[in-house]
């Protein structure tokens, strides 16, 4: 096992670790300590006249709805395709799980134009929907959409990773002794990825909330409307309101910092899995 | 049934495969491929000439190389010190290493607009790093360099975690192998663990590189995003997004789409299991 065989560092490796730590904390550390100085640059008098405007909390409603929406379209699809690419044996099936990471590869802008460009006012979709009183692109159907697109991989990938390890042999069993499929899927395959499936829900939580360049695309930023928590930190910070922009940063922060919490709490508790 | 399962092997022992798979096929195809081929459809009613035209001009032709080519300086940069980083993380153990594990993946955490204006604000001429910088006349903020500087931020990670969890499965006897054999110690790093780490980093490099050309939110803050100079690519297509020119911003997509494309197929070549590295 190479990782518990571990050097003392010598003098030319105390140099190494230094240089490394000194990069990582001017290019990485800084930039995060700077969200909470300027947070509370602005004093918490400020803070409080933020968070009382209508604005701002209409922001956080809306990106809760939408991070809801997301995780539950990707919860129940994630664990759809995760079972389909584990249990079975088919032609294509290294095809159909690089499409399911194609979302991680493509620039959120493009996916935000992809979106628009398929259900936007022009497209036949979005001209059916419109005929029938739903509007799509510009309302909340599409930060929906957009969000499920850039998100779509974090829960699949999870969850089948860890079915592939488990292999068919339980499911094989259950259906041996006579259980249906539904009641293998819920009684013996869901509750072995149950963590995996926490763990992955998580990492689509984290990035719905945060999601900038695709919901910027296809909201519209009409205000007091489609403003997610990010496209309303953009447009204090392009008011001049710096220590507003990054008060509503800091709540987006503290979202993420405690998914990690969550995230290093799980894996202590399921370690043994 | 019992003569199924024990044909092990057997294609498919488990029924309900053509609904699974229909299933599967349906979400993949409205969620990630309907808005794809949306994007392809409009291209195809746009004539050669005018696709040509569009992502061609010379406006277009700046953002890709300011875009391309700030990617793929710090997608180098983030190969070499990520390397260097996690060899530290794997081999050594010093105070404060769980800092620096925790604090590598502080770009995936930190959401990319957040990125963008923390960026912004600590490298512009007054900030805590862009006032010493421009002290020696060194302008980082609105300039190219400072889309440099965000994409490697962002791109770290990517760097790092590949190459770190082929590090830490490599068996520690080779290069103790090659120093019995008399072999130094630099001339083993470059002759036994190196060969074996440049798949790793290869990977690490395609997918900072991938995040790189991608990348919005972090940059649009610190970029000037002055046309033919600090533009990329994907504010040249919101900004024709906001002037209705939807076959200008179809052009540049497809030429993104393309490089994403490509960024894939290496990745997926190089490794047989993808692994996106994430929070």
């Amino acid at each position: 096992m190479a990782g518990s065989v571990v050097r003392k560092p010598s003098v030319a490796a105390t140099v190494l670790i230094g240089a490394c730590a000194a990069f990582v904390a001017t290019f990485v550390l800084m930039p995060f300590v700077v969200v909470f100085a300027q947070a509370f640059g602005g004093g918490i008098a400020a803070m409080r006249t933020l968070f009382v405007q209508g604005e701002a909390m209409h922001a956080m409603g809306l990106t809760a709805i939408i991070t809801i929406a997301a995780l539950a379209v990707n919860a129940s699809v994630g664990l759809l395709i995760a079972w389909t690419l584990s249990k079975y044996r088919f032609h294509g099936k290294a095809l159909l799980s690089a499409i399911v990471d194609l979302p991680l590869s493509v620039s959120p802008v493009v996916a935000g134009l992809a979106i628009l460009l398929a259900f936007g006012s022009r497209s036949p979709l979005g001209i059916w929907f419109a005929a029938h009183g739903v509007k799509l692109v510009f309302a909340l159907p599409a930060l929906v959409m957009a969000t499920v697109f850039v998100t779509f991989p974090f829960i699949a990938r999870e969850v089948a990773a860890v079915m592939d390890e488990q292999g068919r042999q339980l499911e094989e069993a259950a259906l041996t002794l006579g259980a249906r499929l539904p009641s293998v899927f819920w009684r013996v395959t869901l509750p072995n990825v149950r963590f995996a499936l926490l763990n992955g829900m998580i990492l689509c939580g984290a990035r719905a909330m945060g999601e900038f360049g695709a919901v910027s695309v296809v909201s519209g930023k009409i205000r007091g409307q489609t403003e997610t928590i990010p496209l309303y930190i953009e447009a204090l910070y392009n008011e001049y309101n710096v220590s507003g922009a990054f008060a509503m940063a800091l709540v987006l922060v503290i979202a993420t910092v405690a998914a990690i919490a969550l995230r290093i709490a799980l894996a202590r508790r399921y370690a043994h899995q | 049934m019992a003569q199924a399962v024990l044909r092990r092997g057997a294609p498919n022992v488990i029924p309900g495969f053509t609904p699974s798979l229909a299933l599967s096929l349906c979400a993949v195809g409205c969620i990630v491929l309907l808005p794809i081929a949306a994007v392809i459809l409009t291209m195809s009613g746009i004539t050669g000439a005018q696709l040509w035209h569009l992502a061609a001009s010379s406006r277009a032709i700046d953002s890709y190389r300011v875009t391309f080519g700030s990617a793929l300086i710090a997608a180098a940069i983030d190969t070499v010190v990520g390397l260097a980083i996690a060899w530290v993380l794997v081999r050594y153990r010093f105070p404060g290493r769980r800092v620096l594990d925790l604090a590598i993946d502080i770009p995936f955490a930190l959401p990319t607009a957040v990125a963008g204006i923390a960026l912004a604000t600590l490298y512009n001429d007054r900030g805590w790093l862009g006032a010493p910088a421009a002290a020696h006349g060194i302008h980082v903020a609105f300039t190219q360099l400072g889309i440099v500087v965000a994409m490697v931020f962002v791109g770290l990670p990517f760097a790092v975690r590949t190459v770190a969890s082929v590090l830490s499965e490599l068996p520690h006897e080779l290069d103790e192998a090659a120093e019995t054999l008399g072999s130094r110690q630099p001339n083993t790093f470059l002759r036994v663990t190196l060969p074996l780490l440049a798949p790793a980093m290869l990977v690490g490099f395609s997918m900072a590189l991938a995040r790189g050309i991608g990348e919005y939110g972090s940059i649009i803050f610190i970029a000037g995003n002055l046309p033919h100079r600090t533009e990329i690519t994907a504010i040249l297509i919101i900004t024709r997004l906001e002037e209705y020119d939807y076959q200008g911003a179809t052009a540049l997509a497809a030429v993104m789409l393309a490089a994403s494309f490509v960024l894939i197929l290496i990745i997926n070549v190089l490794q047989r299991r993808v692994r996106w590295p994430g929070l």
